[in-house]
């Protein structure tokens, strides 16, 4: 998001620097969040409580039974506060999903987001949380790195449709294989996904899209508005 | 208006839908919002009605996204919690609970049992008064004025407790990072000891009203049946899940603060309509003021102790990431946080139980009457300001 058109307000100028001291940080650091909390340490003020370091969990049945299912699949596995996250090929997303919810009774799909690592390649984390009623409430996240596109989980639950949908709108990850991939908290034709580490806060001039003859495609406003910023 | 659909009769006519139609050849595209008394809020439904028969619902959110997931990652840890009073704003104890769980989860944090049992205390005064709001409301919807009278006398007199308590009525802003701010007062004592030795009675009033009330029993038996398995497959938590026979409460299920210690009960229902969704509301009506006498006499046996933790002044959770939940009265809401070792999250992300339940409404009213959606609307009981965040 580049702001053309010296505009009276000092907003863009201001607008970036929030975001970079957030995402710079762990992108220097290794991003994956469970690994670092060594590096944390030494760093850490006297005030800040250490947590329990996350251990490495692939040990665990569970996680054999995924990569003995689909194999190639488990990329890691950590168990951090007692949360345990498995990180999960992409390309074996869906199956392993499949296998979780069909064989190890993983029916409610709890929740599906994805984190910002703004300057890692792949760039997102997309994260999935399973519950299982018959395993005694265990729980189970899985963890995708992925670029632009990550395959859909709405195969398997249907719960994940929306969910797909808020991140696809909020990050930009198009999910591959969703029946649906529209956008669904901010309108058809906004500019840009707010979740992402580049977007300024204080948002971009989109303008209004209700007078199409006025307003150019995908929003913003009309070309002779004066106080128009481009938003590239 | 289907215009390239032939008439019936001729070659090549094909019905609608397979069920009987009302009107045979007209599928009508109705807008039913944003601006809708019973949408409780600005949630627009784009409806395909065939008469006054939904062929397909599609429900269009939005309209009041502020970005809160945003905010949280600007601001540091303490300042995140009045953001979370916004998202469900008739139920804040609930979200700024879930905020705190999360974050004391990753610090590693312990909240006294005083601070446990207010907070639990608060909590149960705001899943009566968020199950009151709903009660009357969709009580209206369905025609019904009067329970809407009786609920929001009971409401107030919560609404004038958590005034009395933290100052606010609605957004509350009540927990801390690792306990409370301020201990009860005397006066919000007496208050709840009033209003949890008279509202068992209350909530009979209610029943007499509505329970076996022949234009409510008409209104909601066999409306928007979801059950078990269509929730679980969709997600659906809270009074709607229990409401289809699964006795799941996280209260239960993941047992936070003292819970395990309180007797309570978890009322399922039987046949996953509204009605039972109905009922399984009153009875959690009853069985938060249980909750409630259960920590008002603790309170009186130990008048004295901390009410919050030993917190770091500045909180800085150590590199990780966490997730906790609490059950709010509407289902699961839960936070997950990305920590990068600094003052402010890196990635703040909430589970909200409206938007997730309101995902399943298509599937609920099909084959229902347009009337029936405001039925339906009414008893997954969503808040808009949860759903669009």
């Amino acid at each position: 998001m580049a702001e053309e058109t010296p505009a009276p307000p000092p907003a863009p100028p201001g607008a970036n620097p929030p975001a970079p001291p957030a995402g710079a940080p762990p992108a220097g650091a290794p991003p994956d969040a469970p690994k670092p909390p060594a590096a944390a340490k030494p760093a850490g003020k006297p005030a800040a409580p250490k947590g329990p370091a996350p251990v490495d969990a692939s040990g665990k049945p569970l996680v054999a039974n995924i990569s003995m299912a689909v194999p190639g699949a488990v990329v890691a596995a950590t168990e951090f506060l007692g949360q345990t996250t498995v990180e999960v090929e992409p390309a074996k997303l869906v199956e392993v999903c499949k296998h979780l919810k069909d064989s190890e009774s993983f029916t409610y799909l709890v929740d599906l987001t994805a984190v910002d690592w703004k300057d890692r390649q792949p760039r997102f984390d997309v994260m999935l949380w399973m519950h299982s009623f018959k395993r005694n409430n265990e729980r189970l996240r899985l963890k995708v790195k992925c670029g632009e596109t990550c395959p859909s989980a709405t195969s398997v639950w249907k719960a994940a449709n929306w969910m797909e949908r808020e991140v696809f709108d909020l990050f930009g990850i198009r999910f591959e294989g969703h029946p649906d991939m529209r956008r669904i908290l901010t309108w058809d034709g906004f500019l840009g996904h707010p979740l992402r580490k580049d977007f300024p806060i204080e948002g971009i001039d989109t303008g209004a899209a209700i007078y199409p003859d006025r307003y150019p495609e995908g929003g913003g406003p009309a070309p002779d508005d004066p106080n128009r910023k481009l938003v590239s | 208006m289907n215009s390239e659909r032939q008439l019936p009769g001729t070659a090549g006519w094909v019905p609608p839908i397979e069920s009987p139609n009302l009107l045979g050849l007209h599928e009508m595209e109705l807008n039913f919002g944003p601006q809708h008394p019973s949408t409780h809020g600005v949630l627009r439904i784009v409806l395909k009605v065939d008469g006054e028969k939904i062929v397909s619902a599609r429900p269009d959110i939005g309209y009041l996204h502020r970005g809160t997931e945003k905010l949280f990652e600007t601001e540091t840890y303490p300042m995140g919690i009045p953001h979370t009073d916004r998202m469900d704003y008739v139920a804040a104890a609930t979200n700024n609970h879930a905020f705190c769980l999360a974050v004391e989860k990753i610090l590693s944090l312990e909240v006294p049992k005083r601070g446990q049992i207010i907070r639990v205390l608060l909590d149960e005064l705001q899943r009566i008064s968020s199950h009151l709001l709903w009660l009357g409301t969709s009580a209206i919807d369905l025609g019904a004025m009067t329970p809407f009278f009786y609920c929001f006398r009971e409401r107030e007199a919560i609404l004038d407790m958590f005034e009395e308590y933290c100052g606010a009525r609605l957004t509350l802003h009540c927990m801390r990072i690792g306990g409370l701010l301020v201990d009860v007062t005397p006066m919000f004592m007496q208050a709840a000891h009033d209003f949890a030795g008279t509202f068992d009675a209350r909530v009979d009033e209610y029943e007499d009203l509505l329970t076996e009330n022949r234009i409510w029993k008409k209104r909601t038996i066999g409306i928007g049946v979801f059950t078990t398995e269509q929730c679980i497959e969709w997600g659906v938590t809270g009074p709607p899940l229990r409401g289809a026979g699964l006795a799941w409460d996280i209260r239960r299920a993941i047992p936070y603060e003292c819970y395990p210690e309180l007797e309570f009960d978890i009322p399922v229902g039987k046949n996953a309509d509204t009605y039972d969704r109905y009922l399984v509301r009153m009875a959690e009506l009853r069985q938060s003021n249980r909750i409630i006498k259960q920590c008002l006499k603790w309170l009186d046996e130990n008048p004295k102790g901390d009410v919050r933790g030993k917190v770091p002044r500045v909180i800085k959770p150590p590199l990780g990431d966490a997730y906790a939940c609490v059950e709010s009265p509407k289902g699961e809401i839960g936070f997950y946080l990305v920590s990068n070792g600094t003052n402010k999250p890196y990635r703040m992300h909430v589970r909200p139980p409206s938007f997730i339940n309101l995902q399943a409404l298509p599937e609920m009213v099909k084959g229902h009457l347009v009337s029936d959606l405001v039925a339906v609307i009414g008893t997954i009981d969503i808040v808009l300001g949860e759903v669009d965040r």
